[in-house]
């Protein structure tokens, strides 16, 4: 036997995850609070022994662990075109695992700086200009940010030509020069910014955010939780040798407050009538839908399914709705308890936040007349053929209903333009290891893989 | 230090699917040593413009074979204009107009749009290439 743990540092709980590497398994799970507030260590060492209570007494060989507490990886992002490299800036951080808290494009202004010193960033993305293309953009903006002192450290990943010039620019700050994030026009190179990110978070911002203390006990990895979560999803999609994947997928994590969707899927037309329009989108790709979750962000998924829509599913009066998310709004961490009411509006607000979340992250289609017929135009990723679709997230894990929930994701015959899957089967992260499999794959990609197949519960397929 | 390859960007504007003629430009461009961000079919104004900006472009080269070339052009110059990129040459040329009209009458309208070489159907890409080494002021560079 050779049991390694796998923590994750939540913004409420602190997860973990036994694994036995040897027999390919996994010994057990347990949470407790996150005390980052004190010590980090206190609400580990609750965890701890909670897990050993249920699977005795280990010796862990190895420690991982990824974190998105104290507010996860923060990060602004400039560019210059915004549907360009203003765009690019965005995927790379979102799939860097990061929030995204400010995403600007063109010229930096007087009144910008004041916004980002109040989002206080973990991260700014410097960006701008294809290679060899416009650097006026970016060094004003390296002026800019220069004069405004920042604490945060700064990754430039535009213009070569103008990334030793706007280095010297912000001598004195903490700057780390990455290749451009769009190195040609419609290329994303996102990699090497997204591993620069990942090394600055491992190195200063967990001791910023007071987890230094627990780092004591790993081994090296720590990275942020979305992107352990997107590390999983590609295993599972690509697999991994000796082990065969389930081939493209859309995830869905539902939380509390945001609702993140991830892809990992090619996406281009499938057909030679359908013209691609925009920046090519990346395979993996991960967005963040920040007003829409379960408590925090409950008013976001009541604004953008529509009352009429929560009422239909749930079942319920327009009042009651009401009444249940006013205090929803208030009492974050109430779950449904034998409540009936509240078991029906958890179902539709988890519906509603699942087809809105992942027809923001598909593309679309539409339809054009030109002198040589009918033509379509494609946006964003071709999600149609995707067969498989990963749930996570409390609200549905913790319900029987999970199926028809997940079903929201799928393509919807009223909303044709929107690029979802037209059929998939579902698979259900029941025991939440997504994360902590993500971790284990960086070193057990076997073994990670074939515990991921084994712990979701799958549930055939939807239309 | 290598001299930087001078950018074109080119496309088909508007509704227009036609997109042989747009990939020998492409290629014939690219041999001819210049730099092509080639934005493909069906590309509208905003398109040729932050392609340009991002990439520094020094030139926009506008496709259009379904005649509806007039209509889709107006406005180009003066967006242009708008976002930054004042005085960068614009061409054209296809079957950029409907009918039989005579060509120096639909030069001097796209002329008077703004574009500074409009170009008849049927012009081979080495007089395109030659009219934009003149506009680019490239006299015995080969790109």
């Amino acid at each position: 036997m050779k049991p390694v743990l796998l923590i994750d540092f939540g913004s409420t709980y602190t997860k973990l995850t036994a694994v036995d590497v040897e027999s390919e398994t996994l010994l057990g799970t347990a949470a407790a609070f996150t005390t980052i507030q004190t010590d980090i260590n206190d609400g580990l060492t609750e965890g701890l022994k909670k897990l050993k209570a249920k699977i005795g007494p280990v010796d862990f060989a190895e420690t991982y662990a990824c974190s998105s507490a104290a507010g996860g990886l923060r990060m602004v992002t400039s560019g210059l075109v915004p549907e360009l490299t203003g765009e690019a800036a965005r995927l790379a951080s979102l799939g860097a695992g990061a929030k995204v808290v400010g995403v600007y494009a063109f010229q930096l202004t007087e009144d910008d700086l004041e916004d980002i010193r109040e989002a206080k960033p973990d991260i700014f993305l410097l960006v701008g200009g294809t290679d060899g293309g416009n650097t006026e953009c970016i060094l004003h903006n390296a002026k800019m940010l220069a004069q405004m002192k920042p604490e945060f450290p700064i990754v430039i990943a535009g213009n070569r030509t103008a990334a030793r010039q706007c280095q010297r620019i912000l001598d004195g700050c903490e700057v780390y020069v990455c290749p451009n994030v769009m190195p040609k026009f419609g290329v994303l190179n996102a990699e090497p910014t997204q591993k620069q990110i990942r090394e600055i978070f491992l190195t200063r911002i967990i001791q910023a955010k007071g987890l230094s203390k627990a780092t004591e006990l790993l081994s090296d990895i720590m990275m942020p939780t979305p992107s352990a979560v997107l590390a999983a999803m590609k295993l599972l999609a690509d697999g991994c040798e000796g082990e065969s994947g389930i081939g493209e997928l859309v995830a869905v994590d539902v939380g509390g407050a945001t609702t993140d969707i991830y892809s990992i899927a090619e996406g281009m037309p499938d057909h030679m009538n359908t013209v691609y329009k925009g920046l090519p989108e990346p395979y993996a790709k991960r967005t963040v839908e920040g007003d829409i979750g379960m408590r925090y962000s409950i008013q976001g998924i009541v604004d953008a399914a529509g009352m009429d829509k929560i009422c239909r599913l749930s079942g319920l009066t327009e009042e009651r709705v009401t009444e249940l998310v006013e205090d929803l709004k208030v009492n974050t961490d109430k779950v449904p308890n034998g409540d009936d009411d509240l078991e029906k509006l958890d179902f539709a607000l988890a519906s509603g936040a699942v087809a809105e979340a992942v027809a923001r992250h598909a593309g679309t289609i539409s339809e054009t007349y030109t002198m040589l017929g009918q033509t379509f135009v494609q946006e964003g990723k071709n999600l149609t053929k995707v067969k498989q679709i990963v749930v996570t997230g409390g609200s549905l894990i913790h319900t029987r209903q999970t199926e028809k929930i997940a079903a929201h994701a799928l393509y919807d015959p009223a909303h044709p333009e929107s690029l979802r899957p037209k059929e998939a089967g579902v698979w259900v992260d029941r025991t939440y290891i997504l994360a902590a499999m993500g971790l284990l794959s960086l070193h057990y990609p076997q073994t990670a893989l074939r515990i991921i197949k084994k712990e979701l519960e799958y549930y055939g397929h939807s239309e | 230090m290598e001299q930087r390859k001078k950018v074109l960007v080119i496309g088909v504007i508007g509704a227009d699917v036609h997109a042989v003629g747009n990939k020998i430009l492409y290629h014939a461009f690219t041999e001819a040593g210049f730099e092509v961000i080639n934005l493909g079919v069906m590309v509208a104004q905003e398109e040729y413009i932050a392609a340009a900006i991002e990439s520094n472009a020094d030139a926009i080269v506008v496709s259009s074979l379904y005649g509806q070339g007039e209509l889709d052009c107006r406005g180009l110059r003066e967006k242009c204009d708008e976002a930054g990129l004042k005085g960068i040459p614009l061409v054209v040329g296809g079957n950029i107009v409907i009918g039989k009209q005579k060509f120096e009458d639909v030069e001097r309208r796209f002329k008077d749009m703004g574009f500074d070489r409009a170009f008849p159907p049927g012009t081979a890409p080495e007089t395109t290439i030659e009219a934009l080494r003149e506009l680019l002021h490239m006299d015995g560079e080969t790109a």
